[in-house]
């Protein structure tokens, strides 16, 4: 492909040789790619700090011949420098990466979505417009969502039964009703429910009012959801920040 | 493919970091044809480094004995702590000969996303040192990048309230470097950091 252009997220960096970096970077048009940053560790490098996890930047790569290689970096939104110097974000921040990071596995496949879903959680966590917590179990639900995982909160995901319904399946993907119920299947409480589907669907204002209670099993729920369908557990979210 | 020995050879140094096939080969034909008394050297002091070295029950550096170099040495300042994330850092500050006091290598940086969290880096051990040391200063020197930022930012909360200072190496613009080509966030850095002239 020569060289081109690209709007990109970094999702992570790896250390390469002596001074060089590989980048994952899940960029607007192009998905997921690897990208190679030469002398990116030197203090001198005119990369700087463009190409650290969670910057928004516009790139220029060239085609290399097993990974792409990074020829210019502007910074369009440095996210990180703000993120970093709180740790609960940070770690929630370092979850939301990896999520997306997962679910754009294939490189070069075009993921719009994820890619404006990270946008919008990492641009909201840095301005502090919701609690940090909320933040990152509404962009798991909605990764899901777009991963065509979508949960189902409001009716029963096996018969379609109008809700609400007080037991949780992760196998049968959602609410389910007393009939369908399979074994082991969860109880939650109406609220928790209610916090889920606002979570899913952007309704900050009903979000907001929820109980602490109601948040804690929701991150329990979520992050039991995320596990079941990604068939893998994620590395960060057991060293998120609950407050 | 090299008969036996030389192949292992071969094999054994490519598995070195920065070392490929071809400069794995290059490295075993040289030892192949140097003086033996110069391979017999090499090979002793692979052999002592893996015997002796261990990491200093104090600081976690590398050292020889119980403690290292700097943790012996009576002239260091041990009210000073300076936290670094590797044993290169530690010989990186003590080139610039601007401090005098003693240090603390975590063994890397916080980081969920590899799956690093606080219990895996020598952090429990620092602060049983602050609590049984007299501490003026604590200098978080982990490396500017998004990973050492936020570990300095979990260390200072951690340590607040403990009574001495705690302060973070300045980032700024390289010397040697041109204005324009630094980033945004180095940039920003450097103009909250800057300092007056006055003569």
């Amino acid at each position: 492909m020569g060289l081109y252009r690209d709007e990109a997220i970094v999702l992570r960096t790896q250390k390469l040789g002596e001074a060089d970096r590989i980048v994952t970077l899940l960029t607007r048009e192009h998905g997921q790619l690897r990208a190679v940053a030469k002398g990116v560790r030197r203090t001198t490098s005119r990369f700087g700090s463009r190409l650290e996890p969670a910057t928004h930047v516009d790139l220029q790569l060239h085609t290399g011949k097993n990974l792409e290689i990074v020829t210019q970096a502007e910074t369009i939104n440095p996210y990180g420098d703000v993120i970093s110097r709180d740790y609960q974000k940070w770690t929630v921040a370092s979850a939301m990466l990896e999520t997306a990071e997962r679910f754009t596995s294939m490189e070069h496949e075009p993921a719009l979505q994820q890619f404006l879903l990270l946008f919008s959680a990492l641009r909201s966590l840095s301005t502090s417009s919701h609690d940090a917590s909320l933040i990152l179990d509404a962009f798991l639900l909605r990764s899901l969502a777009v991963g065509g995982y979508a949960p189902s909160f409001s009716q029963c995901s096996r018969c379609g039964a109008s809700g609400p319904h007080r037991w949780f399946s992760l196998v049968a993907g959602g609410s389910v009703c007393v009939d369908c119920r399979p074994t082991g299947s969860a109880t939650s409480a109406t609220d928790t429910l209610e916090l889920l589907t606002a979570l899913l669907t952007g309704d900050w204002d009903s979000a907001e009012t929820s109980t602490p209670r109601a948040r804690r099993e929701a991150s329990g729920l979520v992050a039991a959801y995320l596990s079941w369908h990604m068939e893998r557990n994620l590395r960060s979210l057991p060293l998120v920040e609950r407050v | 493919m090299y008969e036996g020995v030389v192949q292992d050879l071969i094999d054994e140094l490519g598995r070195l970091p920065g070392v490929g096939p071809k400069s794995a080969q290059r490295i075993a034909f040289y030892l192949l044809q140097a003086d033996p008394a110069d391979v017999r050297r090499l090979v002793e002091v692979l052999t002592t480094v893996k015997e002796k070295v261990r990491f200093c029950a104090t600081c976690g550096n590398v050292s020889e004995e119980e403690l290292c170099r700097i943790c012996r040495d009576p002239r260091r300042d041990t009210t000073m702590i300076c936290v670094v994330e590797e044993s290169k850092d530690v010989i990186a500050i003590e080139k610039t000969r601007e401090f005098r006091g003693t240090y603390h290598v975590l063994g890397g940086a916080i980081s969920p996303i590899e799956g690093i969290g606080p219990d895996n880096l020598r952090i429990r051990e620092l602060m049983t040192r602050l609590a049984n040391v007299e501490i003026k200063e604590l200098i978080l020197a982990t490396d500017p990048n998004l990973e050492g930022e936020a570990t300095a930012t979990y260390l200072a909360r951690l340590v607040k309230g403990m009574g001495f200072t705690v302060s973070r190496l300045a980032s700024g613009l390289p010397v040697g470097g041109d204005l324009e080509y630094a980033d945004e966030v180095t940039l920003g850095r450097a103009f909250e950091g800057r300092r007056s002239l006055e003569y």
